[in-house]
């Protein structure tokens, strides 16, 4: 395949050489409406060292990306910094074909590689802090377990001031240009967002301590290089402090309704709800879990301070829909949220307080009364829906 | 015993199995694990654990 795919320069010895998914709509259940890359890099150093593969479809366009620029089997080195398959799927056929002299993860990366591939590639495991000698180089490594799988660990090439981040600072974005000053920043900061609150979110609080303990490290970064979307060469701060921002969770004056509906009924007690909210001054996000995808969801919810969620009565159970998101979102422990329970049922009308557990399981401060209503709600119980959006509103704004 | 539980990955700290990787025989409690006691999976600290 040499000579169809082109390798990227991104400093002075790295080179991109990942390859572009236009396609993916679906990354385990969280929405990539733009495509997604799997990056790799190539350090041309005196040993010449390969960080991270690609997901295996995707090997020859890497393979042919590397043989733009060096024979492959020159490679000597291969850095895994994170296990998961859309970057170590490649990994045992690539090591076959070009046979590197040695293979480095972290500790619990060699263990999870071992069972993902049955048996995995000899690895040669490193510790946070341990160094690896590139000949004119140097590559240090910083373990970051939990950002976001137990293996993943970040690498420094000291020489470039380059940090090879793995899925953090990364996005699911596909495009042909590969640097953060090529793209509209809005984009850059909603597909940012999206994938913070789809991937990081559960691990905040380490993102918090890793922000901090890199500070304190003293590094210089002139580019970071993750493993997903663009390499960040201009904006680094920025993106520095939106992590930040992100991780914090602090409350804003929004609220989501996510709700499901049968025949409308729950449907119309959401819009009483988001009027009351509305009235109060609370920016709303209303969304009907019937058009929504859950991965919107969390991403409205990563600057929201109220979660208020509605679901009708399906027998016996809350509607199929809103377990999903609700169980989706409590997997990514948001926090600091105030909120409520709200449906309609026909006859027996479980969801609600099933909905109030696990709003309480996610430590969501319930405000105000949760509504249940029978059927079609009248303009009282209209009512009551607006009083609740009030509620929820007050009880977010005294946390603001 | 009083099994604790990661609050960062969902380990599940179980004093009848201890932590032979961290070299904590089994039939050891939460509470006398050492201050620097890691989490095995994701190397939180022993104040990242609650009850189970």
């Amino acid at each position: 395949m040499k000579g169809l795919y082109q390798a990227v320069k991104v400093s002075d010895h790295v080179y991109w050489v990942g390859a572009i998914d236009w396609n993916i709509r679906d990354f385990h259940g969280y929405a990539t409406r733009r495509g997604s890359t799997y990056n790799a890099y190539l350090v041309l150093a005196d040993k010449v060292t390969l960080i991270d593969t690609v997901k295996a479809p995707f090997k020859d366009e890497m393979l042919s990306r590397i043989s733009s620029l060096i024979d492959p089997r020159d490679i000597g080195q291969i850095v895994s910094n994170h296990s998961e398959m859309d970057h170590s799927g490649s990994l045992p056929a690539v090591i076959d074909e070009i046979g590197p002299e040695s293979v480095y993860a972290s500790v619990m990366g060699a263990k999870t590689l071992g069972e993902l591939f049955h048996p995995g590639p000899e690895i040669i495991p490193v510790k946070d802090g341990d160094s690896i000698d590139l000949g004119n180089m140097t590559l240090s490594f910083l373990e970051t377990r939990m950002l976001h799988w137990p293996d993943s660990m970040f690498s420094y090439l000291v020489e470039d001031r380059l940090l090879f981040s793995q899925d953090a600072f990364g996005m699911h974005l596909a495009s042909s240009e590969r640097f953060d000053d090529q793209i509209d920043p809005a984009i850059l900061e909603y597909e940012g967002a999206t994938y913070f609150a789809n991937i990081l979110l559960p691990y905040s609080q380490l993102i918090l301590k890793l922000l901090e303990r890199v500070k304190g490290l003293g590094y210089q970064f002139d580019i970071i290089a993750p493993d997903h979307g663009p390499v960040w060469r201009k904006d680094l701060t920025g993106i520095f402090e939106q992590y930040h921002r992100w991780a914090l969770q602090k409350p804003t004056a929004k609220a989501v309704v996510v709700y499901a509906t049968m025949w409308h009924s729950t449907e119309m007690m959401a819009a009483a709800i988001a009027e009351g909210l509305i009235s109060e001054g609370i920016s709303v996000k209303m969304m009907s879990m019937d058009v929504a995808h859950r991965s919107d969801v969390a991403y409205e919810i990563l600057d929201a301070g109220a979660l208020v969620v509605g679901s009708p009565t399906l027998n016996n159970n809350m509607f199929p829909s809103m377990a999903d998101v609700l169980y989706y979102l409590k997997g990514l422990r948001p926090s600091n949220l105030v909120g409520a329970a709200f449906g309609s049922y026909g006859w027996s009308g479980e969801s609600v307080a099933q909905i109030e557990t696990l709003l309480k399981e996610m430590k969501v401060d319930l405000a105000g009364e949760s509504v249940k209503l029978k059927n079609v709600p009248d303009s009282e119980m209209l009512s009551s829906c607006f009083s609740l959006g009030i509620d929820v509103a007050q009880a977010l704004k005294a946390r603001l | 015993m009083q099994r604790y539980v990661c609050g960062i990955c969902g380990y599940v700290y179980d004093p009848a199995e201890g932590d032979p990787e961290g070299d904590v025989p089994a039939g050891t409690p939460f509470e006398k694990l050492p201050d620097d006691w890691v989490c095995p999976v994701c190397g939180a600290s022993k104040d990242e654990f609650s009850p189970e």
